[in-house]
């Protein structure tokens, strides 16, 4: 994994420049992160318990590692999109619009 | 005399040109091509200013950005800067300096007498002595924060320009002696875009000094070809006088560029300084090496310099800084300088602490008359404002004890060298962790964290042979990692007259001498911190190294320890008796060195610093006297006063028009936000909290937004202007946050949904006219129908308003009959002013928020932001109405039943009424179940709104109280910060004009 990591850093000379999938590479001042991603809003809020409703409110993952967040192009499209990100390095491995499926990551 | 120290030839400085500059109020002259040092230098002036904590006499220790002694106060008035190296200073034309920390002046001092007082200043004199009581520091600091401190800050506002240049390259290269411009040279070849930084005027570092050669030819040749060819390649960028700040993650470098700080005209052009930020794919640091002072007992008198810095004044500026010079070594490379002075007319003794002697060096020193005295060391020096004697003693073998006579030198200039430490600072700063190498002496580079490379002197690498091609194939290496071509290597043989060896440089440190009582070893000359002060903080426990920093402040100055670090922790090793890797180093930390924080703003100053907004009538307003206030970003008219009214009379003068006959507010600053699409109606359902599916066409419509948790956090009008078009208004303050938070849902949550948003708040300048008169007033003026049965309140007409296309909501935010009249903005003038001439027989008074405010007050109309805090749920707010039973789902509904929200002793939006009729509440006053005579007491809630309403003429306010809704008419006690206790009454909202009667007139 960490060999990987260090590959990946120089293959893709990462300098905090992020992919936006609509306007390609640009600085990461131009962007704003809004926390975890892949938390679909529940289709039917009043039939689910206050535990249920709660934890779509309030539970986030904060993990060590790989980690999935919304992101937005706020002084560019302004289109919000999905970056992987890893929280130990900040490195950006990957970014996908809204919508499409949760990368997997491989562990090796 | 002037320039007595200069040598006949010699040197880089131009002898035709001579600049004249004033040191301490006194003119000298220097060259140009002189920095402020070498130009005192060569006027034979050495002390340039007095030490920190003991006032101690002290004069120019290096001739770079390491110097810790010669610190000046630079330029004058609103330009003038402290602690300035003056031997980074380039000398120009009328350049005013001084010296720093002395009073009356540098020679005759009165804070001297520290220094004889230094027994009972030793580091931690100020914890000690001022600790207690703890309650009388604050007293203290007073004193000593005037006693300490260096230069003086300007007192002015600066006028110079500074900017900020936002950089992208391929490879960035910090450093630009020799290992940095081969690295250069080989990334340039390859085609990278490569960015190379060295903060000196001159590229070519070190070599500048010094003599060497490159197959066997003229070294100096070789290196303008060099410069040359870089120079010529369109892909390299070179920034001379710039300095890398801080390396942050990512290759992110921040570096601060000098432009015109060696002028002395200003430029208009020019900004003073520019402020750097770049991000590379990779990084290589050829920063070089600082050289290491020797610690003995008065270490720090005016005439002792380091080696390398002698030999930069002689051969760079021609300045021959003593004529009788002892040089004092633990290296050979150094014995380098002893020739050059030699060969320059000064008379030279050497003091060696190792026994041996390299033979070659040993047969040159003979041949020049050389006396080199092996095994000894200095032990003491002498003369008041410059060192003008020293004394020599025998060191035994294992340098543990000083043996034998005390000899005396008569010398007027003291060269020391202590062998060489990397400038790790950016590499450290960039997590690179480093090691002790035990054959230098020093900390250099271990493990590397970012995609960087280090090379040269800066990685512990000395030997120019090595470093020559090492450095070349290193700049080809990353150009390679990047996907560039190879390019040819190249072999140079480059030599020195005396190599630099790994195995030459003999630790020596004082420390296993015992430290003589009375005298001086300065380690950190910056901060005053002695041999003595690291072993007593070791004795008094500080035995950490961050501890030890602190505790005696070594490394803490703004040169930030760069010549001290590495013998405070070589003496600390030596007291512990264990291995410097186990001492461990301080943390490097950004800035690499002190800079301006007028680079930092950048152009983020003064009307830049936050943009303001203005409406179209702006100006009006302004010509009428308005007095303003800051809405967001938005200046909005406060309001009007007439004559010499204050704030109370113009506000109530402001009211009472609007309630008895014709008010104009400019409302331009509302967020407008234009919705088109299908689904409108749809979203609109799931943003708002009431119901949007039956708005016609032509009608309008209050909403509140709540986020998730059920909490209010934004209102404002809708207006459903055509099939799937409506007008969306927000708060003023809240506008951007509304279109984020559409956008968010539009984009992540209901991607499917076919609607668009677009801020019109800036297309619409917006005219309230309100009152009873404002029927009247209008219909003069459109040809739209304002009848009340054709223009009902609560609806939306378009038309033309003095002759300009305009939409009028019928809406009210005063409680009185209003129309909103919005034109395009590029007409909001032109109306406004038309709006006056005809308002002239209404007496129509524009008004300002203040105004806006207590009319809505006396409607019970929330302000989210105001009465609201974020915490508050439409029921707490009584506002039930609004919110749908009947729809499914809409965003916080869920939340209104979690047990949080429904609980009863919530906070709810209530009004007050004091009793005495006549005190207007404190907003953010405290209401309290009983007034006690001081806190704590039990809160019941607090004033979120309050004002005297001239409609009414007594006082009303709005506040969240506990359960308040069941608490109608009773008496509650809001305590004062004077200490008086106010009674009030708890009513409903509404104060005036309960039924709603008027705004549907």
């Amino acid at each position: 994994m960490k060999l990987q990591r260090q590959q990946l850093l120089i293959n893709n000379f990462f300098m905090f420049i992020i992919n936006c999938p609509y306007c390609g590479e640009r600085d990461q001042t131009e962007f704003t992160c809004h926390g975890e991603a892949h938390i679909a809003r529940p289709d039917n809020p009043s039939e689910i318990s206050d535990e249920e409703w709660g934890r779509y409110l309030f539970f986030r993952e904060n993990p060590k590692g790989t980690h999935f967040e919304r992101w937005t192009h706020d002084h560019g499209c302004r289109r919000w999109f999905n970056v992987m990100r890893d929280t130990v390095t900040d490195e950006i491995i990957k970014t996908y619009k809204m919508g499409e499926a949760k990368p997997v990551i491989s562990n090796e | 005399m002037s320039n007595q120290n200069r040598t006949i030839y010699g040197g880089k400085v131009n002898r035709e040109k001579p600049i004249n500059f004033i040191f301490n109020g006194k003119h000298y002259v220097g060259y140009q091509g002189d920095t402020l040092a070498s130009a005192l230098l060569a006027n034979d002036v050495h002390l340039i200013g007095r030490s920190f904590k003991y006032h101690r006499a002290r004069g120019i220790l290096t001739a770079g950005s390491e110097e810790p002694n010669a610190i000046v106060q630079l330029g004058l008035g609103a330009r003038t800067e402290p602690n300035i190296r003056a031997t980074e200073v380039e000398l120009y034309e009328g350049l005013e300096a001084s010296s720093q920390n002395c009073w009356p002046s540098v020679n005759f001092d009165i804070g001297a007498m520290n220094n004889f007082l230094s027994r009972i200043f030793p580091a931690g004199f100020y914890y000690k002595t001022f600790k207690w009581p703890p309650s009388m520091w604050l007293f203290y600091e007073h004193f000593i924060r005037k006693a300490a401190g260096l230069g003086q800050s300007p007192t002015a506002k600066n006028p110079d320009r500074y900017e900020q240049k936002f950089y992208y390259t391929d490879i960035t290269i910090v450093g630009g002696g020799i290992s940095g411009l081969l690295a250069a040279l080989g990334a340039g070849r390859s085609g990278c875009k490569v960015l190379l930084i060295d903060e000196n005027p001159e590229l070519g570092g070190y070599l500048l000094d010094y003599n060497f050669s490159i197959n066997e030819k003229d070294g100096k040749k070789w290196l303008k070809k060099i410069i040359d060819e870089l120079n010529s390649l369109a892909n390299v960028v070179i920034l001379k006088r710039t300095t890398a700040m801080g390396y942050y993650d990512y290759n992110y470098l921040t570096a601060l560029e000098k432009v015109t700080n060696h002028h002395v005209e200003f430029s208009s052009t020019l900004p003073r300084e520019r402020y750097w930020r770049i991000r590379s794919k990779k990084v290589i640091l050829a920063q070089g090496a600082f050289e290491r002072p020797l610690v003995f007992a008065d270490n720090d008198r005016p005439g002792i310099m380091m080696a390398s810095a002698g030999q930069k004044y002689l051969s760079r500026y021609g300045v021959l800084p003593g004529k009788s010079v002892v040089l004092f070594t633990n290296n050979d490379h150094a014995y380098l300088t002893a020739f050059e002075f030699v060969e320059k007319g000064a008379k030279v003794t050497v003091v060696d602490t190792r026994d041996l002697l390299n033979a070659k060096i040993s047969e040159k020193c003979k041949s020049l008359n050389i006396t080199v005295f092996n095994s000894y060391s200095v032990i003491k020096t002498y003369g008041d404002k410059k060192v003008n004697k020293i004394e020599i003693q025998q060191v035994d073998k294992d340098q543990n004890q000083l043996i034998g006579e005390v000899e005396d030198i008569q010398t007027d200039c003291v060269l020391m060298s202590g062998g060489w430490n990397p400038a790790v600072q950016l590499f450290s700063q960039s997590r690179g962790k480093l090691k002790y190498d035990l054959k230098i002496n020093t900390f250099v580079p271990d493990k590397i964290i970012e995609n960087q490379k280090i090379i040269g002197s800066n990685n512990g690498q000395f030997n120019l042979q090595e470093n020559l091609n090492e450095s070349f194939e290193a700049g080809i290496a990353a150009a390679n990692e990047l996907n560039f071509n190879s390019v040819e290597k190249v072999n140079w043989t480059g030599k020195e007259e005396i190599e630099f060896t790994h195995s030459d440089v003999e630790p020596y440190m004082l420390g296993k001498k015992k430290v003589t009582k009375g005298s001086k070893h300065f380690i950190d000359f910056q901060n005053d911190v002695t041999a003595a002060d690291i072993f007593l903080a070791q004795r008094e426990g500080y035995i950490s190294v961050e501890h030890t920093k602190r505790y005696t402040t070594t490394g803490m100055g703004t040169d930030q320890g760069k010549t001290s670090n590495v013998n405070a922790l070589a003496l600390m090793s030596h007291i512990h008796n264990k291995p410097v890797d186990e001492i461990g180093h301080t943390t490097f930390r950004p800035p690499y060195a002190p800079q301006t924080i007028g680079a930092i703003a950048g152009r983020s100053v003064d009307k830049l610093f936050d943009p303001e907004r203005k409406t179209s009538m702006h100006e009006w307003h302004v010509e009428n006297k308005a007095v303003f206030e800051d809405v967001g970003q938005w200046k909005r008219p406060y309001y009007f006063p007439q004559n010499k009214e204050d704030i109370h009379q113009a506000v109530k003068r402001e009211c009472l028009a609007v309630r008895n006959s014709l008010g104009i507010l400019d409302a331009s600053t509302l967020g407008k936000i234009d919705l088109q699409g299908s689904d409108a109606a749809k979203f609109l359902n799931m943003i708002y909290t009431n119901a949007w599916s039956k708005l016609e066409i032509g009608s309008c419509r209050y909403g509140l937004m709540c986020n998730e948790h059920g909490m209010i956090f934004d209102d404002g009008v809708t207006s459903r202007l055509g099939e799937n078009h409506y007008h969306m208004t927000t708060t003023t303050g809240g506008a951007a946050r509304v279109m984020s938070w559409l956008e968010e849902f539009l984009q992540t949550e209901w991607i499917d949904m076919k609607v668009f948003c677009t801020s019109v708040t800036e297309q619409w300048a917006v005219l309230s006219v309100s009152g009873p008169n404002s029927r009247d007033f209008l219909k003069d003026l459109t040809n739209i129908d304002l009848s009340k049965e054709n223009f009902p309140f609560m609806k939306f007409r378009e038309g033309e308003v003095c002759g300009v296309k305009a939409r009028i909501f019928r809406i009210s935010f005063t409680g009185e009959l209003s129309f909103e009249v919005n034109v395009p903005a590029r007409y909001g003038r032109y109306v406004w002013e038309k709006f006056m001439e005809h308002g002239k027989k209404y007496n129509i008074t524009p008004y300002g928020t203040e105004a806006m405010h207590v009319l809505r007050a006396e409607k019970g109309f929330i302000i989210v932001g105001q009465d609201t805090d974020g915490s508050v749920t439409p029921s707490d707010m009584n506002m039930d109405w609004i919110v749908s039973k009947k729809k499914e789902d809409f965003l916080g509904k869920r939340s209104f039943t979690r047990p949080d929200t429904i609980r009863h002793d919530r906070k709810k939006f209530v009004g007050l009424l004091v009793n005495d009729k006549k005190t207007i509440l404190p907003e953010g006053s405290h209401i309290v179940e009983k007034a006690l005579k001081q806190p704590p007491m039990k809160m019941l809630g607090h004033v979120t709104s309050s004002y005297y309403s001239p409609t009414l003429g007594y006082p009303i306010a709005l506040a969240m109280l506990k359960d308040g809704f069941s608490k109608m008419g009773e008496q509650v006690v809001v305590p004062l910060m004077n200490g008086k206790i106010i009674e009030a009454t708890v009513t409903d909202t509404i104060f005036y004009d309960k039924e709603g009667r008027r705004n549907n007139e």
